[in-house]
């Protein structure tokens, strides 16, 4: 692998940029691979990356219905945030914070990380009280955010209408370390980083079986032919019912549409992501200009990949009561991501019931932010073959034991 | 957009009316029941690609339940039907068949 640096654009920019390499080779599947991951969006491949960085297992394959990074890692609004209220969650998501932090040197990739920090506003008595809440959770969990008052708010925020006819901000939880990366750099670094280690990444290569052998994963079966296993990593988000169901299990989980929308650029106005929660409504400005805007989930199942209308329009509706400046920009973009919800809201990483068989899933509507530490998590599973401290609590038994990770109640609905 | 017919009112109209509720035809278990009965009744889904029966309440109309079938690969709606039944009535699984032949029926 060609390093990037400085010193690699200078001497590309004396003979034409011929010299830079694809990131990652487009190999042809062996027979037999000691690991086996399904997916490559950012889990998969951070995984994957993981195996091999930390336990040296690094006989992996990555497979890939689409292309590298083209479900919910490229449709998501890029929000890196730990405020979690639970334990288990503020864990895996500051460790994954933690992990974005350095990723770009880590990767020699650049994520384009940007610590802007996070705001969460609180519009009613209840939400405010919430985030009380939540701060003092967070200072336990070693996760710094701080409950900052209206104010604040519009010091760090100027665009924002502290008294909004129907939702007035009574204050916010503030984690200045939160923030975004491109979420396409995510995928690519860490593909890059997999294909230097040796691993191959098959795009455009469906699962259509899972063999097993005596209760134990033995190979899948997909459109470039058999592929033997050891081991076997399904990290596919929304479609993760109907692996699961090849594999011969069910999930607690269910699969909705979940919508973005982009404005057309204007000039820097705003410098934090500021979610709404109550108003199902999130917004950042991107480095091109762009207001990247999310909102609330649909509630039927669905894996068409786009939304319903009425959706893009509440949110609207509330960010333009909260920020009346973008009521008259034009949205360039809309897209939907198909997210697997689980009953609880909170993510699944776990052994299944077929041996040597693991599995990811369950991110909802956040996913994104919990990338490298999902991956490190899901990477000690399997190398392991035992839950390590970080996903222990998120095995997909939890539901028959009743012991949930609630996050439904503690983080709203925006995720 | 969804256009769901309320079969209870009889009112057809688009989804912004209606409140989705889930899955349809649930076996349910109650107090006494094993964990494992317990767990598939109360959070494990068929979330098929495809063909879903589901629930639905007419919100802002007349308020009832019912039961509709969709496709969830395409948002096709089959058919709308009363929620007094334990499984899809006859009718809506020809219709399910003739549009999708390969389709492996209500399991």
């Amino acid at each position: 692998m060609t390093r990037y640096s400085a010193f690699a654009i200078a001497r590309e920019a004396f003979r034409q940029h011929s010299g830079w390499k694809q990131a990652w080779s487009s190999p042809e599947p062996k027979h037999e691979y000691d690991v086996v991951i399904v997916g490559a969006g950012g889990h998969g491949l951070a995984t994957a990356y993981y195996l091999g960085h930390r336990y040296g297992i690094k006989n992996v394959a990555v497979i890939e219905k689409g292309w590298l990074g083209g479900g919910n890692t490229g449709r998501n609004t890029t929000i890196i945030r730990s405020n979690y209220l639970q334990d288990p969650s503020a864990a895996i998501y500051e460790k994954s914070r933690s992990l974005y932090e350095t990723l770009s040197q880590q990767l020699n990739y650049n994520i384009m990380f940007s610590p802007r920090g996070v705001m969460m506003l609180a519009q009613t008595e209840h939400e405010k009280r919430g985030y009380l809440r939540t701060e003092r959770a967070n200072a336990l969990q070693g996760v710094e955010t701080r409950f900052i008052q209206p104010a604040e708010v519009k010091k760090l925020v100027p665009i924002i209408n502290l008294d909004g006819p129907r939702y007035p901000v009574l204050g916010a939880l503030w984690q200045a370390r939160g923030g975004t990366a491109r979420h396409d750099a995510v995928a690519w670094g860490y593909a890059r980083a997999c294909s230097d280690m040796g691993m191959h990444i098959i795009e455009q290569c469906a699962v259509t079986g899972v063999e097993s052998d005596n209760g134990t994963v033995s190979a899948v079966n997909t459109t470039k032919g058999r592929i033997g296993c050891k081991k076997l990593g399904i990290v596919v988000a929304g479609h993760s019912g109907a692996l699961a169901d090849m594999a011969g299990f069910r999930l607690p989980v269910e699969s909705v549409a979940l919508q973005a929308l982009v404005s057309e650029p204007i000039k820097p106005c705003m410098d934090v992501v500021v979610m709404a929660n109550t108003v199902h409504g999130y917004m950042s400005q991107s480095d091109k200009g762009e207001m990247v805007i999310g909102g609330g989930a649909d509630g039927f199942n669905n894996y068409t990949q786009r939304g319903s209308w009425h959706h893009i329009e509440e949110t609207v509706r509330a960010l333009v009561e909260t920020f009346p400046m973008i009521s008259r920009l034009k949205m360039l973009r809309q897209w939907g991501g198909i997210v697997d919800m689980t009953g609880d809201r909170s993510p699944i990483i776990s052994k299944t019931p077929l041996g040597n068989c693991f599995i990811n899933c369950g991110w909802g509507t956040g996913g994104f932010k919990a990338i490298p530490g999902s991956g490190w998590a899901t990477a000690e599973l399997i190398a392991k073959g035992e839950p390590g401290p970080l996903s222990a609590e998120f095995s997909m038994t939890r539901f028959r034991e009743g012991r949930f990770i609630d996050e439904s109640v503690a983080a709203g609905v925006a995720h | 957009m969804l256009l769901l017919t309320c079969p209870c009112c009889g009112v057809t109209a688009e989804e912004t009316e209606f409140a989705p509720g889930g899955e349809a035809h649930l076996k349910r278990f109650g107090p006494g029941s094993a964990d494992g009965e317990y767990e598939s009744y109360m959070f494990q889904r068929k979330n098929p690609r495809g063909v879903h029966f589901e629930r639905w309440r007419h919100a802002y109309g007349c308020g009832k339940w019912f039961l509709a079938a969709r496709d969830t690969m395409t948002l096709e709606v089959f058919g709308t039907y009363p929620a007094q039944t334990t499984e899809p009535p006859p009718e809506i699984i020809a219709k399910i068949k003739l549009k999708r032949p390969e389709w492996e029926g209500f399991q």
